[in-house]
C-alpha cells in the first residue's frame, strides 16, 4: 500500500492540453473517487497514474518515489477497465495468474493466491471458465480478481460497473465497497456517476474540463460545495438554482425574477444590487405561507418521497422533495420557502461560492 | 457475423433476409445461382480429372466418344507421370519450398505488422502504405532485379532462390493482413498486460499472437497458395529439370514443342492442387471465422 502524489500535472494530445494542473494528493489506504463528466480528463488522469500515459507536465509519485519515467509494470499497480479486458483465450484462473506467472512465482504459490482471491469474490465455480461463458457482473468480478491477486500498491478503477445494469451496479458498488474496507488498499475509482462517488468515496475529486474543482469528503461537497459546477453536479436531484441580484436595504436579500423576494442571513463581501445564483437542495424546501409562489408542473411518488417540479412566476424549475405525501394537482399553486440554514449563496459571474457571515 | 443471426431468426427479421423463406423463391434466389456457380467452379476439376484417366485415342476422338465421357479409363498417365518424369520430386521441391516461404514471411509479417499497428512509431501510417503499394508492384517486373540478385549471391538454381525471393509479395501481403486482424484486438487487452508486467515481446507471444491465431492461419493458406502457384520467378531461377516446382515443371516438361501430353499434364495439375485443397478443407473454419470476425471475449 503507498499514497500517492499528484502534482501540478498537465497533459496535452499534440496541440490539445487536456488536464491543465491536477493537484491532488491519496493518502495510504484511501478510496478515492475522481468523478465529473465524460471527457473532463478522468481516464487520462487515472491512465498516467498507471503509467499509460506519458506526464507531459508536473509529477505523480506513488509512496516516496517518482514515477513520471517508470515503466507501468514497475510501478505495482493493479487497473480494472471498462469493458474487463480479461484476456478471451485464457481461463478465469488463468486470467487472474497470468501476472504472477509472469514474475515467476512457483505454480503451488500462484495457485493460492489465486484460491484466495477467488474465494473472497466468489469465483471459485468459475475458474475454469472462459471470460465468453461470463455474465457481465462475473466479468466484473474476474477483472477485481486480476488485481487483488496480485495485491498492488494501488488499485486503479475505470468506470468498472458502467457496462452493469443498475441493479447489479448497486450491488457491485456496495461490493467493492467492502473490499475495499478488508483490503485497505488505496485506491483510485474514476466514474461520472456522483452517486457512485458519493457513496463509495472517503474523498472526492470533482473535475470538469481538465481542472480539479474541488476535493473533499463526500458530505462536505454535498454541504458546502465550492462553486455552481460542484453544487449542480453532486446530488440527485440536482440543487435549484435561481438567477437574482442581491440585495440590502435594511435586511439582506435574495431578488430573482418574477418578483421572487427571499430574505438571506447576511454574506459579507458581497455588495448591493450584484449578481448572485442562490442554490438549495430539493429536500431542503419547505411549505410555508409566507414562500415563494410556485406552479406546480409535475409530481413524481416514489413512495418514501414526493417530488414535485414546478417552475416560479420568473419561468425558473424548482425541484422539491418532500417526505410528507402531499398530493398535489398540476397547475396548482404553492408556497415553498427555505430552511435558512442550507442556502448557498454564489458569485453571479464567478460562480464561486460566498461563504455566509454568521 | 450480422447475416448468420438474422438467418437463425428469420421469423424476427423479415425485412432482412425473410425472403429467403419460402421454398420455390429460394430455389431461384439460391439454389439456382449456387448450381450454377458450383458447375462453373467444378467443372474444369471434372474436366482434368477425366483426361487424366483418358486413354489417347479416347483423347482426339470426338466422333466415336463422347468428350465429356471415358469409356475406358486407364491408369497410364498417372504411371507416366510418377514414374517417368520428376514429377513426385517437383512436388516436394514444391512443399518445401512454399513451406519454408510461408513460415518465413509469416515471421516477419507478424512483427512488421505489429510493429505498424501497434507501436505507434512515427511515420507508422506511411510504412504501412508502403508495404501495401509493394504488394501491388507486379513480379513480371521485379524478377529482372531480383535475378541479379539471386546471381551475384550464387542461389541461381537453388531452392533459395524461391524460399528468399517469394517473401517479397508474401509479406507484404501478410503483413497487410495482419494488420487488420491485430487492429481488432482491443487496446486494452494489451495494456492491461503491460500493467501486468508482461514486456513487448510477452505481450506479443502471450496475448496477441494466441488471438490472432485465425488470421495467421489464412494469412499462412494465402501465402502458401501463392507460393506454390507461382510461377514466373519459378521459372526463370531454377534451370535444372529435377529442381522445378510443380507448376513449372509440369509445363516445361510435359510439353514438347507442340506436343502436348494432356493426359499426364492433367494428371499433374490435378495431383498438384490436392494439398492445398487439403489444407482449405483442414482449416476452413478458422479461416472463414477471420475473414468475417474480430476477436470474441
Ligand atoms: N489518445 C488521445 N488522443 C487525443 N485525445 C485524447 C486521447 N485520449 C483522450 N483524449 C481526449 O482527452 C479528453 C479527456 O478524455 P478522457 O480522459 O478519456 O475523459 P473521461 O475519462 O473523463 O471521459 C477527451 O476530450 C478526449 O477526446
Ligand atoms: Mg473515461
Amino acid at each position: 500500500m503507498a499514497s500517492v502524489a499528484i502534482g501540478n500535472v498537465y497533459k496535452s494530445f499534440g496541440a490539445t492540453e487536456i488536464l491543465h494542473g491536477v493537484s491532488v494528493d491519496i493518502e495510504d489506504g484511501e478510496f478515492v473517487t475522481l468523478v465529473g463528466p465524460s471527457g473532463c480528463g478522468k481516464s487520462t488522469l487515472l491512465r498516467m497514474i498507471a503509467g499509460l500515459e506519458k506526464i507531459s507536465r508536473g509529477h505523480i509519485s506513488i509512496g516516496s518515489r517518482i514515477v513520471n519515467d517508470v515503466a507501468p509494470k514497475e510501478r505495482d499497480v493493479a487497473m480494472v477497465f471498462q469493458n474487463y479486458a480479461l484476456y478471451p483465450h485464457m481461463t478465469v484462473a488463468e486470467n487472474m495468474a497470468f501476472s504472477l506467472m509472469l514474475k515467476g512465482v512457483p505454480k503451488a504459490q500462484s495457485d493460492a493466491g489465486v484460491k484466495r482471491a477467488a474465494e473472497i469474490l466468489g469465483l471459485v465455480p468459475l475458474l475454469s471458465r472462459y471470460p465468453r461463458q461470463l455474465s457481465g457482473g462475473q466479468r466484473q468480478r474476474v477483472a477485481m480478481g486480476r488485481a487483488i491477486v496480485r495485491d498492488p500498491q494501488v488499485f486503479l478503477f475505470d468506470e468498472p460497473l458502467s457496462n452493469l445494469d443498475a441493479k447489479l451496479r448497486v450491488q457491485m458498488r456496495a461490493e467493492i465497497k467492502e473490499l475495499h474496507q478488508r483490503l485497505k488498499t488505496t485506491t483510485v475509482y474514476v466514474t461520472h456517476d456522483q452517486i457512485e462517488a458519493m457513496t463509495m468515496a472517503d474523498k472526492i475529486v470533482v473535475m470538469h474540463d481538465g481542472v480539479v474543482e474541488q476535493i473533499g469528503p463526500p458530505l462536505e461537497l454535498y454541504d458546502r460545495p465550492n462553486n455552481l459546477f460542484v453544487a449542480s453536479f453532486i446530488g440527485s436531484p440536482a440543487m435549484n438554482m435561481l438567477k437574482g441580484t442581491f440585495a440590502n436595504d435594511g435586511a439582506p436579500s435574495f431578488r430573482g425574477a418574477g418578483g421572487v423576494s427571499l430574505s438571506l442571513p447576511k454574506p459579507p463581501s458581497i455588495g448591493n444590487g450584484e449578481a448572485i445564483v442562490l442554490g438549495v437542495r430539493p429536500e431542503h424546501l419547505r411549505l410555508a405561507d409566507d414562500g415563494i409562489p410556485v406552479t406546480v408542473v409535475v409530481i413524481e411518488p416514489t413512495g418514501s418521497e414526493v417530488q414535485i417540479i414546478g417552475r416560479t412566476a420568473g419561468g425558473e424549475d424548482i425541484v422539491a422533495n418532500f417526505r410528507e405525501r402531499h398530493s398535489f394537482a398540476p397547475g396548482e399553486t404553492i408556497r415553498l420557502s427555505v430552511e435558512p440554514g442550507p442556502i448557498h449563496l454564489f458569485h453571479g459571474e464567478t460562480g464561486q461560492r460566498i461563504e455566509a457571515a454568521r | 457475423m450480422a447475416a448468420i443471426k438474422q438467418v437463425e431468426r428469420p421469423d424476427i427479421d423479415e425485412g432482412g433476409m425473410g425472403y429467403l423463406q419460402s421454398l420455390p423463391r429460394r430455389v431461384v434466389t439460391v439454389y439456382l445461382p449456387l448450381l450454377v456457380f458450383l458447375i462453373v467452379l467444378l467443372f474444369p476439376f471434372y474436366w482434368m480429372t477425366i483426361t487424366a484417366v483418358k486413354p489417347n485415342v479416347e483423347m482426339t476422338d470426338y466422333v466415336n466418344y463422347n468428350p465429356f465421357w471415358v469409356v475406358h479409363p486407364t491408369l497410364e498417365h498417372i504411371r507416366y507421370l510418377l514414374f517417368e518424369t520428376s514429377y513426385p520430386g517437383w512436388l516436394l521441391n514444391t512443399v518445401i519450398i512454399s513451406t519454408a516461404a510461408t513460415f518465413l514471411s509469416l515471421a516477419a509479417a507478424v512483427l512488421a505488422a505489429y510493429a505498424i499497428e501497434r507501436l505507434r512509431f512515427s511515420g507508422a501510417r506511411q510504412v504501412g502504405l508502403a508495404v501495401f503499394l509493394a504488394y501491388l508492384v507486379p513480379p513480371s517486373i521485379l524478377f529482372i532485379p531480383l535475378s541479379v540478385m539471386v546471381f551475384n549471391l550464387g542461389l541461381y538454381d537453388t531452392p533459395f532462390a524461391l524460399i528468399l525471393t517469394y517473401p517479397t509479395f508474401l509479406i507484404p501481403f501478410c503483413t497487410w493482413l495482419l494488420m487488420g486482424y491485430f487492429r481488432s484486438i482491443p487496446f486494452e487487452l494489451e495494456e492491461c498486460a503491460l500493467i501486468d508486467g508482461a514486456s513487448r515481446w510477452q505481450i506479443l507471444t502471450k496475448i496477441v499472437l494466441p488471438l490472432a491465431v485465425p488470421g495467421l492461419i489464412s494469412a499462412g493458406i494465402f501465402a502458401f497458395t501463392l507460393s506454390w502457384n507461382e510461377f514466373i520467378y519459378a521459372l526463370t531461377f531454377i534451370q535444372s529439370s529435377e529442381k522445378k516446382t510443380v507448376p513449372v515443371g509440369v509445363l516445361t516438361e510435359l510439353v514438347r514443342s507442340d506436343v502436348y501430353e494432356w493426359g499426364a499434364l492433367m494428371a499433374g495439375a490435378l495431383i498438384g492442387s490436392l494439398p492445398v485443397g487439403v489444407l482449405y478443407s483442414f482449416f476452413v473454419e478458422h479461416y472463414v471465422s477471420s475473414m468475417t470476425g474480430a476477436v470474441k471475449e
